[in-house]
């Protein structure tokens, strides 16, 4: 394995967890939910993975129990925003305090013990491919997940028709109630999901990128994810780009800081940030595009007249 | 159709002692009616009066505290709206229930069963849109379309469900008179192809022409029975409000002979969202003493015209001139400093703060005016519960308590409320946008009163509406907006509702018609 496949492998690495997330975020918050506790629910998954590895040995069952724990804490929220209709940004903020003392908490006994990694699966002929090979099928199992979570998503939303309905709930509450559809089913399962996502991702951290437990060993990706999700105007593909692109530029200015290329380190630090964010901006030049897409309702409480 | 006697066979829909309760207050009480299959039956009541309340317990979306439905003679219970559509029952909404960022496909095919795809749905309402004559294109973005256009995919939606009962909330308040006629069309070949209809209105006109029979509602209660064609308006309305309505006393109309208290000269404004339309060289003065109309269908700059004469958004400072002073490039405080009051189209969100009681609304407009409302940057909440009750008793708003938040009068009131607040400050100029948009009857007949009281004082007065009927009954020239070119104004002795309609359907050389298709 040369060394350009080497840093193309870490790239992937690093986006994984932050398109899963994000992808998770994307479902949420096309149905009309603003669930700020991403970061929360991906430090609990990485601990919760991480214990449920620990105490059985088995990497896949820390996989289940991350989704698990991501999405357990997302119903918390869902119950706390759907069915009382408490406001969503002040709940998703203090999911995520509460989930990175939570974790620290639960954690506890896990430090510094090492993990089993989750292996990485070899796809038979395909992954002999010279350079391609390796990357697309060479990679960890959480890897390929991610990427059939955003065909999966993709199709869902565009080609179903719960997933129009999803859509609709998150563009008009008032209308979907008033044809029939139960909204806040809707809701309560997008929310769901975006925490198993969400878990997921704590998963990869803990169980494929650093097989150990820190705390707050999230580092605010969750709130990349989120920030993805914006500047991705709600398009699973776009959030892909913007994931892989935010990867590459962090990969790429570790290295460079390696390489001592005379540029201070805060500034190469920042750069991941300022990249992803310059060109989805650019991307989102179309207005009326980015009208379409933005669920009207974003972050605003639903509540049925009886 | 109209007046024949229909075979009384077995109703299609009958309703029994339908009462609906929130706490103490009767929604409904005891309600009673009766339809036959292809009747266009009329529901007529004033805002609050509850029409909505009874039309969503028949669309399933409410559930009824006491009272059956019996719907083709058999006892039903409609548990949500999807068992309504089952049973034959089809709503067109008042403030269309549509999604503004899916196309014309996708709002229908989310109202049919499950099971068939956006594409067989597209195909389907392209043919019966273009059989009943009301052409969409399925794959136009809602946001997209005319507010008739829109209307037409709830119809189309509605039919393609195949109902044996439509029931339409308030479908002529958002059209032109040529979208009405077109629609009334509509709705008379329905009820031939034995199609009920249940028809809520309070424009008593159309529902004469239209209506078989008539069921009026008043404080939750059936108050009376008719048919439309015997009564006249002034009869129908009295059972409405249960009094007398007082119509505006007519005046001498005022052809610009007063003088120019503000003037407007080629005002463009860019659109500032993806939607919205500019605004190309509006020109045109306000005189004392006069009101002038201008008439559009909404969406045509509207709001556009409204903010920037408001001062909500500024423009070159030679645009809007204030007795003889460029205030283009000031704010909105400042042009009310310089007597020009502004009622905004939204009340609540807009001209009303919803959350807010009614004394921190008059502060939010009136301080820095000569109340005394703020001593430095100290409110003074006395002086603005005082103002309030100014307000309150001079026009006549009714309210639950003392000092309620904005958001719990009903729209009549608020407007009223609102209204009071800008014109009680000795205003001279005065700006307002649909000022009786979703207000009931006896209200909206104050508020037109007002408005010609302030013109016989002096005050030069814009009263922007769709309403035509309220522009013709007091307005002393009128001109329409239409893609944000404004015409000339011409006295409304010279024209007539035709003219004005078709002005507002046409562009500004009056050639081409618009359609958005994309």
């Amino acid at each position: 394995m040369g060394i350009t496949e080497a840093i193309l492998l870490t790239i992937a690495t690093a986006a994984t967890p932050l398109l899963i997330a994000a992808i998770g975020e994307l479902v949420v918050e096309r149905s009309g939910v603003l669930n700020l506790g991403v970061e929360g629910m991906m430090v609990l998954g990485a601990v919760g993975g991480f214990a449920a590895m620990s105490l059985t040995g088995n990497p896949w069952i820390g996989v289940v129990a991350a989704i698990a724990m991501g999405a357990l804490a997302a119903l918390a929220f869902g119950f706390l925003t759907l069915s009382l209709a408490a406001n969503q940004v002040a709940t998703g903020l203090s999911l995520t305090i509460l989930g990175l003392g939570l974790s620290g908490l639960l954690g506890v006994e896990f430090v510094g013990k090492a993990g089993t990694k989750l292996e990485n699966i070899s796809i038979p002929v395909l992954s002999d491919i010279p350079l391609v090979g390796p990357l697309l099928f060479g990679q960890d199992p959480i890897f390929y997940m991610s990427i059939a979570l955003v065909i999966g998503v993709s199709w869902f939303l565009f080609r179903t028709r719960p997933g129009l309905t999803l859509r609709s709930i998150g563009d008009n509450h008032v209308s979907a109630h008033a044809l029939g559809i139960p909204v806040l089913r809707y809701r309560y399962l997008a929310v769901m999901f975006g925490g198993a996502c969400a878990g997921l991702a704590g998963g990869h951290l803990s169980l494929v990128y650093t097989p150990v437990w820190i705390e707050n060993m999230s580092a605010g990706r969750g709130w990349i994810a989120l920030a993805l999700v914006v500047f991705a105007s709600w398009r699973p593909a776009r959030v892909l780009a913007g994931a892989y692109l935010f990867g590459a530029v962090s990969i790429g200015q570790l290295h460079a800081q390696a390489l001592g290329i005379a540029i201070p380190s805060q500034f190469l630090t920042a750069l991941p940030y300022v990249a992803t964010i310059v060109v989805l901006v650019l991307i989102s030049q179309n207005v009326r595009a980015t009208l379409i897409n933005t669920p009207a309702m974003l972050g605003r409480a639903f509540v049925p007249d009886r | 159709m109209r007046g024949k006697a229909l075979a009384k066979g077995e109703a299609l829909l009958k309703l029994e002692g339908i009462s609906k309760y929130y706490g103490s207050f009767k929604a409904n009480d005891q309600i009673s009616l009766e339809i036959q299959p292809g009747e266009i039956h009329a529901l007529l009541g004033e805002n609050g009066a509850g029409k909505s309340t009874l039309v969503k317990m028949l669309y399933g979306s409410l559930q009824p505290d006491e009272g059956e439905i019996f719907w083709q003679g058999q006892h039903v219970h409609i548990g949500n709206p999807a068992a309504a559509r089952e049973l034959g029952v089809g709503m067109v909404f008042l403030h269309f229930s549509l999604f503004d960022a899916l196309t014309v496909a996708e709002n229908v095919a989310l109202a049919m069963p499950p099971g068939k795809s956006v594409g067989q749905v597209g195909r389907e309402l392209k043919e019966i849109s273009a059989s009943y004559g009301l052409p969409l294109d399925p794959n136009a973005r809602i946001h997209d379309l005319s507010v008739g256009e829109r209307q037409r995919v709830e119809i189309v939606r509605c039919l393609l469900q195949h109902p044996k009962l439509i029931i339409m909330d308030e479908p002529t308040s958002v059209l032109t008179p040529q979208e009405a006629e077109d629609l009334f069309v509509v709705l008379r070949r329905l009820s031939a192809e034995g199609k009920a209809i249940l028809y809520i209105s309070h424009k008593l006109a159309e529902v004469q022409a239209l209506c078989q029979e008539a069921t009026i509602l008043r404080h939750g209660k059936v108050v009376g029975e008719c048919v439309p064609a015997d009564e006249t308006p002034i009869s129908l309305a009295k059972m409405m409000v249960g009094a007398d309505i007082h119509e505006v006393s007519s005046r001498e109309l005022q052809v610009a002979t007063g003088e120019v208290l503000m003037q407007i000269r080629d005002l463009n404004l860019k659109g500032d969202g993806g939607f919205d339309t500019d605004l190309h060289n509006v020109s045109f003065l306000l005189h004392k003493g006069e009101i002038s109309g201008i008439a559009g269908i909404a969406g045509n700059g509207q709001s556009e015209l409204f903010d920037a004469l408001s001062g909500e958004r500024t423009t070159d400072k030679e645009s809007i001139v204030i007795k003889g002073e460029n205030v283009g490039h000031l704010g909105i405080q400042k042009r009310r400093k310089m007597g020009a009051m502004f009622i905004s189209e939204e009340r609540l969100g807009h001209a009303a703060v919803p959350e807010f009681s009614l004394s921190e609304n008059v502060i939010l407009t009136r301080h820095g005016l000569e109340d005394k409302l703020n001593n430095g940057p100290f409110l003074s909440r006395g002086t603005a519960r005082k103002v309030k009750d100014a307000i309150v008793h001079m026009f006549d708003v009714r309210k639950g308590s003392d000092d309620p938040t904005a958001q719990s009068l009903s729209g009549g009131n608020l407007q009223k409320f609102v209204l009071g607040r800008e014109v009680m400050a000795d205003a001279e100029i005065i700006i307002v946008n649909q000022p009786t948009w979703g207000v009931d009857a006896g209200s909206a007949a104050n508020i037109r009163q007002t408005l010609v009281d302030l013109a016989e004082k002096g005050a030069a007065v814009l009263v922007v509406s769709q309403d035509l009927d309220e522009l013709f009954e007091i307005a002393d020239s009128i001109a329409t907006l239409n893609e944000g070119s404004l015409s000339a104004f011409v006295p409304t002795k010279s024209t007539d509702r035709q003219k004005v309609g078709l002005q507002m359907t046409h562009d500004v050389a009056g050639t081409t018609s618009h359609q958005t298709a994309h």
